[in-house]
């Protein structure tokens, strides 16, 4: 056993894990303040769904044996059989096993976490749940199957997706795209004000995902080695131009330096370098930042232009952020890999992905909507979903109210009070 | 007896309690309030998404004074308030029927 390799890869995983709850985070800050809970929540749950999800049969469907066509894994490590403390990937010199599936689950958990942003104030939190165990099972764990699994067809056709441009970050925007399709507009789009109720909790959280990320990007490396360094610096560099690049063209175009748009560039850009840090050197990366930052800026405009209620802008910064990044890794790509032929490979990649992403997305969310029904009541929706589905509210600013519900052995103080003047 | 209430700038609330307490005025009553006048409010941007803020925060102080001060602190108010640029806020002044102070029942001016 790799003892540096293995302390590595189990770092990360724990660098990963920290991303679902900054995201919930920086999406939590951009919704109004009567559904920051369930915008947190959304995310969150899928540290709980997820985990339980792989043991059971994610990991086998992703990581184990390929049935024939390079399409799925069979069944042959469900409830992690055959996988002990002792087992490890690659003969005498790899790492344990357990500690690549912890570092894979989190990938897990975090690609449905992405697509609750798209969905925010207003589905019903069951049916989400129900949403994402059903996504993962079909959507998630074949495609990262595809793409990592040796035996997987995107694999064999050598497309190169170093951390996640296909399976993580087109195949949450996509998808997310067609649950919007389903689910529709919140109540008052386009009419009533929706800015964010927090910008600092936005910033928090995008500090966390860069973060995290650093675990996300060179910890695919799976070594504690020189593809790891070269992918953190990328990371590193392709995210500070990121956001220069979304200010810049936000400066041009609305004539202000904004902090949404910083934190939005920096993701723009973190998403962007996944696929292709690997495979391009420093110039590379900050040429792929730039791109990205400025173009998600001018891609999330577009939701207001074609009508689609993506409230977060998850097809914005994920989908375009992640094309982006998995076309210009076939054009940038060091080492004699990039070319013409490289970029027809990423596209098929990134094409076939997000064709049977958004097919099956579709179908899945038509399914929720059909028998649990996936929308909130117009009701709960307009007083605030926080209390309707969590029975809690993110904020008390008020003084007045707030007292605690009569339950018997506890008083309210007028209560109280009351009684006293009684005797 | 009359109330007088002004809308004023947040960052020039102090100044202009400091006048009051200066002038002796005993009692104000301040509370957090938004509007706005002739100037409308502004523009935020969020994403590319643009947001009328028509609500500028201000600041609003009710004092309760004797007919025979009510110019006087009107004046102080102004004074304190102004700083030339568009948005100072306003002062009105309407007459009070009557004051009660609750802890000793005293009415009228007695109650000031």
């Amino acid at each position: 056993m790799n003892g540096a390799d293995t302390a590595f890869v189990l770092i990360s995983a724990a660098l990963v894990m920290l991303m679902t709850p900054a995201l919930a985070f920086f999406y939590g800050g951009m919704v109004r303040v009567k559904s920051a809970l369930n915008m947190l929540m959304m995310s969150f749950i899928s540290l709980g769904i997820v985990s339980v999800l792989w043991v059971l049969f994610g990991y086998s469907l992703a990581f184990g044996d390929d049935i024939g066509a390079g399409l799925l894994g069979d069944l042959g490590h469900v409830g992690f059989k055959g996988i002990t403390p002792e087992t490890l990937t690659g003969g005498k010199e790899g790492i344990p096993v357990l500690a690549f599936a912890l570092f894979q689950l989190m990938f897990a958990v975090i690609t449905p976490a992405l697509m609750s942003g798209a969905l925010a104030d207003r589905v019903k939190f069951s049916a989400w749940s129900l949403f994402i165990t059903l996504w993962v099972t079909v959507v998630y764990f074949p495609v990262a199957h595809w793409v990592w699994q040796e035996d997987g067809w995107l694999f064999k056709l050598k497309v190169i997706d170093f951390a996640g441009g296909t399976a993580v970050h087109i195949n949450a925007g996509i998808g997310a795209l067609a649950a919007v399709l389903v689910v529709g507009k919140r109540v008052g789009f386009k009419k009533d004000p929706m800015r964010p109720h927090s910008l600092p909790l936005v910033m928090l959280g995008a500090g966390l995902l860069w973060f995290g990320w650093f675990g996300f990007n060179a910890g695919s490396a799976l070594a504690a080695n020189g593809v790891a360094a070269n992918m953190a610096m990328n990371t590193q560099v392709a995210t500070g131009a990121a956001m220069l690049g979304w200010l810049a063209y936000e400066r041009v175009r609305h004539g202000a330096f904004t902090t949404l748009g910083a934190a939005s560039g920096a993701v723009a850009g973190l998403v962007a370098i996944t696929p292709s840090g690997a495979a391009v050197n420093a110039f590379g990366a900050i040429l792929i930042g730039l791109v990205a930052g400025a173009v998600c800026s001018w891609a999330v405009s577009w939701k207001f232009r074609l009508g689609f209620d993506d409230s977060l802008d998850v097809v914005g910064v994920h989908l375009v952020g992640g094309v982006i990044g998995t076309l210009l890794v076939g054009l940038l790509a060091t080492g004699g890999v990039g070319g013409l032929t490289q970029l027809g490979r990423q596209a098929a990649g990134a094409f076939s992905v997000m064709a049977y992403s958004f097919a099956v997305s579709w179908l899945l969310a038509k399914l929720v909507d059909k028998t649990v029904g996936f929308r909130a009541s117009e009701d709960d929706e307009v007083s605030g979903i926080d209390q309707a589905f969590h029975a809690e509210t993110a904020y008390d600013f008020s003084a007045v109210g707030g007292a605690p519900a009569s339950r018997s052995g506890h008083q309210t103080p007028a209560q109280h009070l009351t009684k006293k003047v009684d005797a | 007896m009359k109330l007088i209430t002004a809308i004023i700038k947040t960052h020039q609330f102090d100044a202009v309690k400091a006048a009051l307490q200066a002038f002796g005025v005993r009692g104000l009553t301040v509370t957090e309030a938004s509007g706005y006048g002739r100037q409308r409010g502004h523009t935020e941007v969020y994403r590319g998404a643009e947001y009328t803020i028509d609500l500028v925060p201000k600041i609003r102080i009710e004092v309760l004074a004797e007919d025979a001060d009510t110019d006087d602190i009107v004046d102080v108010v102004v004074k304190t308030a102004r700083t030339g640029k568009i948005g100072d806020g306003k002062v009105w002044v309407v007459p009070v029927e009557t004051v009660v102070r609750v802890r000793t029942d005293e009415r009228g001016p007695d109650a000031l």
